[in-house]
């Protein structure tokens, strides 16, 4: 066990961190959302920092150079999210891309397709968004009925995606539909990138419990996709997005924002008083404070283990759903304690003058609950977890479920 | 280089400790040892001790293995998943403490002797008030021509009953001090005290003017509260090391059973019912695995760190132990509630590992206050 940087290590840190300390506008730090903002402006600042990560060398360094990448190890990539994280970075517009998609086409893609769309992914030219849940599949995704039909050299595309964040700023949607409705509903699937100009598309925003637009419906009218935006092969888009979902995320700059929201809580358990006296000064306050303050570490500590395990070329296995599961609840419970602790403030709105931190803390609770429903329910990854990780029987499917 | 991970003899250790607890010390030899008069399982520690386990912080040069308190946590992650009785843990506080603060003449008499599983030893330092902070020491120590004499009550002294050899913490003119006092010193008597937990031992140790002489203060007169607190800290990492391990055993019975008991025609473990609190324990049990490998580092490399994270450990896997014990009896329905199943032997000793050393409220107000809120 050894839990200090290399010389090398070191030193790229503190270049990271200087180059974020001269280059990073002081006004977006610990800026949220550009989408959520819904500010044009703020969306085109944000994919400018975005490319000035980029020709930095500071973006999607995990992916090879041939592809924009600068095939850095996993302790590099780790480095960069920290200390973006530190430094209070806007989250990375473009994510959508840089995590999902553009990995799916280095593994999957033909090269026609990388050199067409992972150089603007890079640069946040172009936007994407998920096309997965449906009006009725969520959690069963493999349910999904948008149907695309092949007529000649395009896709016909007809149904509904739900719950698509950011459609309404989006360029491209990496998408799953149903291509053989006769086959086995896993077999059935396949991937397509469709480009959101094409003709048929209806986007209509949804308004999230936090009143922000997130996410969105998505509506396919005999839309025409070209064939060549098949990814990995007719039928096989199951194969190709769960490849993708094993792209472990790496946890360490999610980890460095709940620490940075935990010592924002302390702050404010110490500034904010309750029954005359601060609330830090509350036995009860005190142990709910300490339980977090253990779990934000372990959550640290795991992510370094995971990190050491990922370089010793073991597979990640269940991880990636205890650390889903695990690290929701933990920014839920941490909000939902500031919102506690706030007493009657806690639910005051930002607009209101006597708001406190910025009415950031109930936001901030919605938006955790919501995290614990995306990307797959708590509910989900548990079964995950029981039957990938400790081999439990399926749940027994439904005559005619198939 | 950030590597957080175990060394190649780390793993092999901690494997070799698997396989020789796994055929020396089944759930029969843990009962069997419970009806026994001091709960030491002789055989079982002649075992332990010819693979150098009793000597494994003492240097080299001192007859012992030289290795870590990270190499000790990895063996008491297996003394826990087997649930070992006996003064196992307990003789590796007071190895630590002569390790620390032994004088030479100390080290010599009891070392050897420790470190071969000859003799055992025990933490005398709660009473009655059930304070784990030097306030709750309240036994007293007057010099004497030839030393000091002891007199005083000891309780919940986790293996006393075992133990050959007793560290005392009793009060000076200058503040809590700590004695290292043979069992057999006249005017000193150990009391098992009936505990619900099978797997382990408490003692009440009466000291009636107990005299013994200079050679048994341990440290400086008055710095017992320094030494006693690491080693508390120590002592914590140790239970939550050991709850790691039978929290790691009492999931695996429960996806055990869940795999083979069926209801309504269907293995139990189909049923999302009990999918998702297995699948709740993993998520609680895997994670914690860094947190005590970490505090066990702590104390090897960073002391400064050591505190918090002893705390951390302690609160942490004190509930995770408990709820996980909870949890697999719930998966097992009736069958875990009876005596004849062996489930109830890692649910009680979950439950006093919870309070051992200071139970999880304890340890996140101390966290608390080490943190400045």
């Amino acid at each position: 066990m050894d839990l200090s940087y290399t010389p090398e290590e070191r030193a790229f840190q503190q270049e990271v961190r200087a180059w974020l300390r001269r280059n990073l506008p002081r006004r977006a730090r610990g800026e949220r959302s550009a989408f959520e903002s819904g500010d044009p402006r703020r969306i085109a600042r944000a994919k400018q920092w975005q490319r000035r990560l980029y020709e930095a060398g500071y973006l999607a360094l995990g992916w090879p150079r041939e592809y924009g990448g600068q095939g850095a190890d996993v302790v590099r990539q780790t480095i960069v999210d920290e200390e973006l994280a530190r430094a209070r970075a806007p989250q990375i517009i473009g994510m959508m891309g840089i995590r999902m998609v553009g990995p799916t086409l280095i593994a999957h893609g033909t090269e026609a397709q990388r050199r067409r769309y992972l150089p603007r992914i890079l640069t946040a030219e172009e936007i994407w968004c998920q096309g997965y849940s449906e009006p009725g599949s969520g959690s069963d995704l493999a349910s999904l009925r948008t149907r695309a039909e092949l007529v000649g050299d395009h896709f016909v595309v007809n149904g509904q995606k739900i719950w698509t964040s950011n459609a309404h700023y989006a360029d491209w949607m990496f998408c799953l539909v149903r291509t053989d409705p006769e086959a086995p509903r896993h077999r059935g699937i396949s991937y397509l990138l469709i480009d959101m100009k094409t003709p048929g598309i209806t986007v209509r925003p949804l308004v999230q419990m936090t009143g922000d637009a997130g996410f969105n419906e998505v509506f396919f009218e005999d839309v025409r996709v070209p064939r060549e935006n098949l990814v990995g092969g007719l039928n096989n888009g199951w194969q190709v997005a769960n490849a993708t979902l094993f792209h472990e995320r790496n946890m360490l700059g999610a980890t460095t924002r709940t620490q940075q929201s935990f010592a924002a809580l302390r702050r404010l358990a110490r500034a904010h008083r309750r029954n005359g006296r601060p609330a830090s000064a509350d036995p009860l306050v005190r142990q709910r404070l300490a339980d977090l303050a253990i779990r934000v570490e372990t959550m640290k500590l795991e992510a370094y283990r995971q990190l050491t395990d990922a370089r010793r070329g073991r597979l990640p296995g269940i991880s990636a759903s205890v650390n889903k599961l695990v690290s929701c609840e933990l920014n839920y419970d941490l909000a939902r304690a500031a919102v506690e602790l706030l007493g009657s403030y806690g639910w005051l709105a930002r607009s209101d003058r006597r708001v406190r931190d910025h009415g950031l803390w109930p936001l901030d609770f919605m938006l955790s609950l919501g995290l614990i429903i995306g990307g797959g329910t708590a509910q989900i990854q548990k079964n995950i977890i029981a039957e990938r990780g400790l081999g439990l029987p399926r749940e027994p499917r439904l005559e005619g479920g198939r | 280089m950030i590597d957080f991970g175990l060394s190649e003899e780390q793993t092999a250790l901690q494997a070799a400790a698997r396989e020789l607890l796994t055929t020396e010390c089944p759930p029969a030899l843990v009962r069997e040892t419970a009806k026994s008069a001091d709960g030491v399982p002789r055989g079982l520690y002649r075992r332990m001790a010819e693979q150098g386990w009793f000597g494994l912080l003492v240097p080299e040069r001192e007859g012992g293995v030289g290795l870590g308190i990270l190499d000790l946590a990895l063996l008491l992650e297996e003394v826990g998943r087997a649930a070992v009785p006996g003064p196992f843990l307990s003789t590796q506080l007071v190895v630590a403490a002569l390790v620390r603060a032994g004088s030479a003449a100390q080290r010599r008499a009891w070392l050897p002797r420790l470190a071969a599983g000859e003799v055992f030893g025990a933490l005398a330092y709660l009473e009655e008030s059930d304070r784990h902070d030097p306030a709750g020491v309240e036994a007293t120590a007057r010099r004497t021509r030839g030393g000091w004499r002891l007199t005083g009550t000891k309780l919940f002294a986790l293996e006393a009953p075992g133990a050959h050899v007793l560290l005392v913490a009793a009060r000076t003119r200058a503040g809590v001090s700590l004695f290292l006092v043979e069992r057999t010193a006249p005017g000193l008597r150990v009391r098992p005290q009936d505990t619900v937990d099978l797997t382990r031992r408490l003692g009440e140790v009466v000291l009636d003017n107990v005299e013994v002489g200079r050679e048994a203060l341990l440290g400086p007169e008055g710095g017992g509260s320094a030494l006693l607190a690491r080693l508390l800290d120590l002592a914590c990492v140790g239970v939550a090391a050991d709850s790691l391990g039978g929290a790691g055993r009492v999931l695996e019975m429960a996806v055990g059973y869940a795999q083979v008991r069926e209801q309504f025609g269907r293995k139990i473990g189909s049923f999302q019912a009990i999918k998702h609190l297995l699948a709740e324990m993993v998520a609680e049990v895997e994670p914690a695995r860094s947190l005590v490998w970490y505090a066990a580092y702590t104390l090897d490399r960073r002391p400064r760190e050591a505190p918090r994270l002893a705390a951390m450990a302690k609160a942490s896997l004190g509930d995770i132990y408990s709820r996980t014990a909870r949890r697999a009896v719930e998966v097992h329905g009736g069958i875990g509630f009876t005596w004849e199943h062996d489930l109830h032997l890692w649910f009680k000793r979950a439950h006093l590992s919870e309070a051992l050393f200071g139970d999880p409220r304890f340890h996140r107000e101390r966290l608390a206050t080490i943190d400045g809120y």
